[in-house]
Order: C-alpha cells, then sequence, then structure tokens
C-alpha cells in the first residue's frame, strides 16, 4: 500500500467539507426596473452591494471628465448633507464606501457589516448619495482641481502618457477615445448645470445594475436594493456608445524624459459577449496572457531579459475595447523589444497555438477556475459584470466547458479575423534618439 | 533514512481523529517539524482553494552596502531552475495546475506563494521543498534575470519621481540601519551582482530552520502536515545564525533633504521614528501609534481629508502610514500631493499643525470610538481574503514573533485611550526624530540625450520626424 491514496483520501475528506465550487446566482428585476445579482454567502458577516450605472466617460459627450467628476461628487454632498456628515455617517458604522469612473461603468459600492444596526443606515446613506447629490460649488471646484492634479500626474507617467495616446489614436471620433480625466480645457469648461444634467440623465434605474453578495437572505436584500433605488426615477438605459472605425497603422512617438520607454500596440479587440470571446481569450492566454509561460513573455523576458513586464490583452467593453500588447524596456532596448513582439506576434496570427500549448492553457484556466470566485469581491465583480453586459446567468457555469471545446484551428482561425498587425496602432512614449526614430518611422505626437 | 511506516500512521490518526478534534471554523494550527520548518494552516473552508506561502527569514534589512538588493534578485532566481526542474519548469508546472503563483520581497522577509485548487496543494509544496536547496543558478540565466531586475527598477523607481524622492527619504532617515536602502536595491550594486553573492546568500539563508510555511484555505492540518512531512521533512536544519543588530543611532535633530529633478508635481515626505511591537517601551504604546494613524487616515472622515484636502484645501492627497510589525524600528510618515497651485512649504506646516495639535489635546471620543468601529469592521471585512490571512500570520512570525498577536491585535486597539494617543504623539512625534524630504520639480522639457536631434516641435501631434 503506498502513501498516495491515502494522501488523496484525506484531501478528499477535506475537500468533502462544505466548499462551494461555484456562487449560485439568482437574479430578478426592481420594482424600478433595475437588474439585480444576487448570491448568498453567509459565512462572513458582511454584504458587499455595488451599484454599476452606464454611465461612464463613454457619457461625456462634448465635455470630457463630466462622468468622474459626477461619481467623485456624490460623496460631497447629498442631501442637505456636506462631506464631513456623509463621511462620518459611514464610518461610523465601519462601512465601506468606493466610487469609480472607468469609459463603461460608473461604480457606488458599499461594504458593511451585516447586522442590521449597521447595514441598514449604511444602506439608506447611499441611497440618498445616488438619488440627490448637491453638487455644491466648492466642492465642485476642489474636485476640480484635484482632477486637474490627477491630470498633472498622468503627465509624469510614461505608461499613461502612452496609454491615453493609444486609446486617442485608436477611438477617433469615439466615445472611448477620450480620455476619462479630462482636459484641462474640458474640465474648466464643466457647470454645476452640466453635472446635474448627467446625473438626472444616467443615474436612474433602468440604467443601473445592482450585485449582492453575502450575509443577507433572498429576501432582505430584495428589501434592501428597493431601499437603495427607492429616489431614483426609472428612467432610460443609455443607448450602446458608439462611433466610426480606428485609425490604423500609425507609429506614434511621446517625446518624454524617461530611463525606459513604454511601448504599446495594438487595435480594436472585441465586445462582452463577443461571439469570438472564447477563441480569442484562450488564443491571447498562450499569446500573452498567462504571466511567464505566455509566448511574448518568454521572448521577451526569460530569452532575452529585455523587459520586466510584458503582455497581451483583450480588453472587453460595451463596444469594442482594445487588444492590447504593452512592454517597457530601457530606451536603448526599444527597437530590439518592439522587433521580438512583432516577430511573435506575426508568428502567432500566422499559424495559432500548438496543440500542447492549448492543452497547457485550457488546464491553466479550467484548474484555476475555482481561485476566480474564491472571494465575496471577487464573485462581486463578476456579477457586476455580467449585470452590466448583459451576459447570461449560466456564464460562469458553463465558462470552463466553453473553453475545453475550443479547438487549435478556432483560435488561428479568430486571430487571422480579428487581429491584423499590419493594422495596428504602436506608441511609444520615451526618449528616443534620432537613429531611432528613423528606424521605427515615428510620428512626434502630442502627449499634452 | 526514513520509512514510509510512520507517516502511514500519522496519516490514519490524522483521519480516525478527524470527526472529533476538527478545530473550530477559521483556527489556527501550529506544528514544527524535525528540522525546524514552522508550518501554521489557517483553515477557510468557503471555497476549494488554498494558498501556500513560504516565508523566508531575510530581505532588504539583511543586506549591507554593495549587494543591496540582493534577497530581490534572488527571489527572481528562484524560478530560473533546480537540478530536477529546468528553467521555465517550475512556471509551467504550476500554470498547467492552475495555480496563481509569485513571490514578494520586503524589509523583512522574502516570500514564495501559490494560489490553486487545494487538490493541487501538494504539487506547490513538491516544488518549494525542491528549491529550497536545489537552485542552479546558472550564469547564463542570472546574466539576464539580472537585466530584468534592472528593468524593474527603471520601471518602479528611476521613472517615477515620488519613488524617488521616497527612497532618498529613506537614505536620509537611517544613517546605519538597513532600512536606509531601498528593497529592489540601488542600480549600481543590481549592475554588479554576481552569481557568487548569489549562492552565498541562498546558502546561508534558505534553509527550513529559517522558513515558516502558512496554508490556508479548504485544507485540514493532519493532511497539511503529512504532505509537509513528506516534501519538506527530508531537508537538514542548517542552524541559520540570525543577522546583527545594526542598531540606528540616536537620531539627535530634524533632517531635511530636497531633490530636483524633472516632473510635473512636488511631493512632501515627512517620517519620524518610532518604536514597533518589537522595541516599544511600553505595551500599548504601537497600538496608540497606530490608532493615531487612522485618527489621521482612516478614511474620508479622518483629519487628513477632513482638514487638509477638504478644510484648508492645501493638500490634493495626504497620508498616513504607521506599521507596528516591523523587525526593526520604523518610521511614522506623513505624505501628500499640495493642492494645485499651493507651495509644498505650506503642505508641510499645514502637517506639523495636525501633528502640533495631537500633542496639545487629546483626540475626541467620537474620533476614537470611529477608529475602534473601523478596526472591528475590517477585522471581519479581511477574513474575504485568504492569501491576506496567510499573509499576517506569516509576517509576524517572519519578524520573529507569535502568530497569536494577530488575534489579540483587535483587543489591544480597542484597549487604546485618547491620553494613550496624546503621550505618543507627545513621546515620538517630535522634531529630534524627523526627516523631511521635498519634492522640487524641474522643467519635464530641458533634459535632452546625446546625439539626439533637435526635437521638432509637434503640431496638433502630426509632425513627422526625418
Amino acid at each position: 500500500m503506498s502513501i498516495r491514496p491515502l494522501l488523496a483520501m484525506l484531501l478528499m475528506v477535506a475537500a468533502a467539507l462544505p466548499a462551494r465550487a461555484l456562487p449560485a446566482i439568482e437574479s430578478w428585476g426592481s420594482e424600478q426596473g433595475a437588474r439585480v445579482l444576487y448570491v448568498h454567502a453567509p459565512e462572513i458577516p458582511m454584504v458587499d452591494v455595488e451599484l454599476v450605472f452606464d454611465a461612464g466617460a463613454a457619457r461625456d459627450g462634448e465635455r470630457d471628465g463630466l462622468a468622474r467628476m459626477v461619481n467623485g461628487l456624490l460623496e460631497e454632498g447629498a442631501d442637505g448633507l456636506d462631506a464631513d456628515a456623509i463621511a462620518t455617517g459611514f464610518e461610523d458604522l465601519g462601512a465601506v464606501t468606493g466610487f469609480s469612473s472607468q469609459r463603461d461603468m460608473a461604480s457606488v459600492s458599499l461594504r458593511s457589516l451585516s447586522a442590521a444596526d449597521k447595514l441598514a443606515p449604511a444602506t439608506a446613506l447611499l441611497a440618498r448619495l445616488v438619488a440627490r447629490p448637491d453638487f455644491p460649488a466648492t466642492a465642485v471646484e476642489r474636485i476640480r482641481n484635484q482632477m486637474r492634479s490627477a491630470l498633472m500626474q498622468t503627465r509624469q507617467s510614461p505608461g499613461e502618457l502612452a496609454n491615453r495616446a493609444f486609446y486617442e489614436s485608436l477611438y477617433p471620433d469615439h466615445p472611448y477615445g477620450a480620455h476619462p480625466g479630462g482636459t484641462e480645457a474640458s474640465l474648466e469648461g464643466i457647470t454645476q448645470d452640466a453635472l446635474k444634467a448627467f446625473h438626472e440623465r444616467y443615474y436612474v434605474a433602468a440604467n443601473a445594475v445592482v450585485a449582492v453578495v453575502g450575509d443577507i437572505g433572498r429576501a432582505d436584500a430584495q428589501t434592501l436594493v428597493e431601499e437603495l433605488l427607492a429616489g431614483l426615477p426609472r428612467g432610460e438605459r443609455a443607448p450602446p456608445p458608439e462611433g466610426p472605425g480606428a485609425a490604423t497603422g500609425a507609429t506614434l512617438l511621446i517625446e518624454y524624459p524617461a530611463e525606459q520607454v513604454h511601448l504599446l500596440m495594438g487595435q480594436r479587440g472585441m465586445r462582452r459577449g463577443d461571439p469570438d470571446y472564447f477563441p480569442l481569450y484562450l488564443g491571447n492566454h498562450i499569446l500573452g496572457g498567462s504571466g511567464l509561460v505566455s509566448r511574448l513573455a518568454k521572448a521577451v523576458r526569460e530569452e532575452r531579459g529585455l523587459s520586466y513586464s510584458v503582455s497581451s490583452g483583450f480588453i472587453p467593453m460595451r463596444d469594442e475595447g482594445p487588444f492590447k500588447v504593452s512592454l517597457q524596456t530601457k530606451a536603448a532596448n526599444a527597437g530590439e523589444a518592439m522587433a521580438v513582439v512583432e516577430e511573435v506576434l506575426a508568428g502567432f496570427v500566422a499559424a495559432g497555438p500548438d496543440e500542447d500549448e492549448l492543452e497547457a492553457a485550457k488546464d491553466n484556466i479550467v484548474n484555476g477556475f475555482p481561485l476566480r470566485v474564491e472571494s465575496n469581491a471577487k464573485i462581486g465583480s463578476y456579477l457586476a459584470m455580467m449585470g452590466f453586459y448583459d451576459l447570461p446567468l449560466d456564464y460562469l457555469d458553463t465558462f470552463t466547458a466553453r473553453v475545453e471545446r475550443v479547438t487549435a484551428a478556432q483560435v488561428r482561425e479568430a486571430f487571422a479575423r480579428r487581429v491584423d498587425p499590419a493594422a495596428f496602432v504602436r506608441v511609444l512614449a520615451g526618449d528616443l534618439d534620432a537613429a531611432q526614430r528613423e528606424a521605427l518611422g515615428v510620428v512626434v505626437h502630442d502627449g499634452e | 533514512m526514513r520509512t514510509a511506516r510512520p507517516l502511514i500512521y500519522l496519516l490514519l490518526a490524522t483521519l480516525l481523529a478527524l470527526p472529533w478534534h476538527a478545530p473550530k471554523a477559521g483556527a489556527v494550527s501550529e506544528f514544527v517539524l524535525d528540522n525546524g520548518l514552522k508550518v501554521l494552516v489557517k483553515e477557510d473552508h468557503r471555497a476549494p482553494v488554498a494558498v501556500s506561502q513560504l516565508w523566508y527569514k531575510v530581505g532588504a534589512s539583511y543586506e549591507h552596502g554593495g549587494i543591496t538588493g540582493l534577497s530581490h534578485m534572488l527571489e527572481h532566481m528562484m524560478f530560473k531552475g533546480t537540478e530536477r526542474y529546468g528553467p521555465g519548469e517550475f512556471s509551467r508546472l504550476l500554470a498547467e495546475a492552475g495555480a496563481s503563483d509569485n513571490a514578494f520581497t520586503g524589509r523583512d522577509y522574502t516570500a514564495y506563494y501559490q494560489k490553486l485548487g487545494v487538490d493541487k496543494l501538494e504539487l506547490a509544496f513538491r516544488l518549494e521543498a525542491d528549491r529550497m536547496r536545489g537552485l542552479l543558478l546558472d550564469r547564463e540565466e542570472f546574466l539576464k534575470e539580472r537585466d530584468v531586475v534592472a528593468e524593474e527598477r527603471r520601471l518602479r523607481t528611476e521613472d517615477r519621481p515620488n519613488s524617488r524622492l521616497y527612497e532618498q527619504f529613506m537614505a536620509a532617515a537611517y544613517v546605519a540601519g538597513p532600512y536606509g536602502h531601498p528593497v529592489i536595491g540601488w542600480m549600481n550594486d543590481i549592475q554588479n551582482y554576481t552569481v557568487e553573492d548569489l549562492a552565498a546568500w541562498y546558502e546561508r539563508w534558505y534553509a527550513p530552520d529559517n522558513a515558516v510555511l502558512v496554508v490556508a484555505g479548504d485544507v485540514e492540518p493532519g493532511a497539511v502536515r503529512a504532505l509537509a512531512e513528506k516534501h519538506f521533512g527530508a531537508i537538514p536544519a542548517a542552524g541559520t545564525a540570525p543577522p546583527k543588530p545594526r542598531r540606528e543611532p540616536a537620531q539627535t535633530g530634524p533632517r531635511h533633504i530636497e531633490m530636483s529633478i524633472p516632473a510635473r508635481l512636488p511631493y512632501l515626505v515627512m517620517g519620524y521614528k518610532t518604536p514597533n511591537i518589537q522595541t516599544a517601551g511600553e505595551a500599548w504604546e504601537p497600538y496608540a501609534l497606530t490608532v493615531l494613524a487612522a485618527i489621521l487616515d482612516g478614511g474620508s472622515s479622518a483629519r487628513l481629508q477632513r482638514e487638509l484636502v477638504r478644510g484648508a484645501e492645501v493638500a490634493a492627497s495626504a497620508s498616513a502610514d504607521y506599521s507596528l510589525y516591523q523587525r526593526l524600528p520604523g518610521l511614522f510618515t506623513l505624505s501628500g500631493l499640495p493642492a494645485d497651485g499651493v507651495p509644498v512649504a505650506r503642505l508641510e506646516t499645514a502637517l506639523e499643525g495636525v501633528v502640533e495639535r495631537l500633542r496639545r489635546e487629546p483626540v475626541s471620543d467620537d474620533e476614537l470610538e470611529r477608529v475602534k468601529t473601523q478596526v472591528v469592521a475590517e477585522d471581519v471585512f479581511q477574513r474575504d481574503s485568504v492569501f491576506y490571512q496567510a499573509l499576517r500570520l506569516g509576517m509576524l512570525e517572519t519578524i520573529g514573533l507569535d502568530w497569536r498577536l494577530d488575534d489579540a491585535f483587535v483587543d489591544a486597539v480597542r484597549a487604546v485611550t485618547a491620553e494613550q494617543v496624546q503621550a505618543v504623539a507627545r513621546r515620538y512625534l517630535v522634531a529630534d526624530a524627523l526627516t523631511v524630504a521635498r519634492l522640487d520639480p524641474q522643467s519635464m522639457e530641458t533634459r535632452t540625450v546625446a546625439g539626439r536631434a533637435p526635437s521638432s516641435p509637434s503640431q496638433g501631434g502630426n509632425a513627422r520626424v526625418h
């Protein structure tokens, strides 16, 4: 008798304890028309609530930074309460709030102990913030100043400068092209009226998704959501963002005094729920989405020591989000690093993955799947994402099976159809000498 | 020579004992192997996953001049192959198992971790035990990886003005103590590491009696013990000697430095030498300093946000930081970005005013109660992260403390009084123990590189360079 089966048995005993593999998701529509996703997780006496509005920078219109300013001002004054009263209100309960606004999503989140004397007042306070922000003039000016400082911070970060230029080039005349943090000029032009109008249009129930995870029963969760949304009108859902096709084939240089050059390259990628999602996801995993074992990391970092971090990825969004390859390397190595990336990319797009790579990628994703839903925080993020992008409720349940079904031919075919390095936008931020500029054929980009 | 028999006996005993001796959920089990490897197991049965963290008692504060950052470089080399598993094998095997694996180096520790399905835990142990003594340190791999670490430093420090300021700040605060040099090491030290430096470092510190293994997740302590015995049990103890104390001489006056580098924004860091949980004169002092940090920066209602970011509007952002869990005495730091148009000196004056008020008057009951409420809530919230639970245990043990201190934390904070907060402010937040560093931003347009063509003016982003 060997010890191995015994060990296996012991581990099975451990696994037989009540550990859940996948969260059981329930969903319903709120009275006012918001989509609600909920998971009961009674093990820890706490509750996470996230309220996501389709009110990100894609809704900025002519005023870049408007969506983020609205989101940031919710906790700065609402329903007659000033920022001090709001902050004290949550923190006296031990509750933690979060506010964020990216291109698609504007999010408001709450983490509270599940005891009724904590959760109920925290929810009631959050409901006032979301429904009745005051946008007080002093707070508007303060947040405007802070956003200005944030802009200056991006200007001393070559990586962020490159990222801004990348989106601008990929999405000319598309709402995704603008920087969610705005520009000095656009921030200056944002008025209290514009803030109020934006809030009235987009912070409405029909434009919201609510994710609830934690130590709260279904009936109580339903009540909580109704209380949270009580002050919001039903309103209308925002239409999908759209814009004309991308500029192609440009190579831009942002002149920046730094030791490293930041390189970003890519094109428009895919939407959430895209029919090619699984072959593209799996293919990218092999190409540059799996850390040190990816093709890009092996070629750029492991074999040549050119970069600390190199990766590729699709960022699925409401409209086509970018496919992006990124790395940083010291200026003298920029040309070499870029050439290596181009070669790896071209090879992958032309021939796709081999069978061993595909199997290894599937093993990684399938075996590692439980890690994606191991905590309330991670489950909550999935719920918000699934709700926001209208993914089916069995998205997580069927995920690994859909990964397993992907063939090497499907990956190759999807990449050939969707990824075209000749059409890539390439952005370099750093300090390149004349010979390097010549060799790379760069166009100087105004990074301001 | 070990045989399988005692192991089987142990396993059976564990199996039989399970229904009667299963520890309560969230409990920590502790045992020490014969070779000195301490193992801690924290049960969390919410999901069928586990995290394994192997902590070595070595980090940047163990290093001396000339080899700064060597612990971190060694951390990188630990993924570069052993006698048994070639370069890349380690990462490949774990990737196929679906593990998320990485490592981190701090001042007081170097830690390696795998997060994975609980049925794959044995793979993590097998690989981790293998590289505890069997590292190859191949010269070719070393040279490439040294370049990678130099790139990491460029990314994290050289091209980040605030990181450079913080590095200079720490160097100014410490004259002899080893917290004065950066964890990643000075660039020139990185570029001059040798394979022999690494081999000596590895030989000296990587041994079971200088390590702590922490496992958290959907595991059963008896099974973890059996696996640990199986994979780590045969590695001999090394009798590792602890590092020399290298005590920092007493500071006897304020220190000010200014850094003029290309940047867009100024920045300010201030730090007071403070005791930690191992060096405090009174047991309550580090907890009072923890409360003090939260009074200043425990959320949006705390003083820095309320008084400096809102209120006076002198800061765009400001923070306070204190860590009671350190091997050597550290700093209570205040840092901040001045609000748009506010001179950095005004922010410094404002922060000094905040500190002065803490010395002058006790904090209010409301503030104190709020901080305690937050600490109690955070203690619940952090249970959502299996990784963080393991991290707290590993960190305590690695700096020479008993993990049970983690359990005592909430009660110790709850016992802190307003008088104690005022007392630590008076005792430690004093000018004689203060170091201040200011970033004075210089134009970013003035730097040119030899051999570079004159910069062409950009016109709406469309000027072609020839």
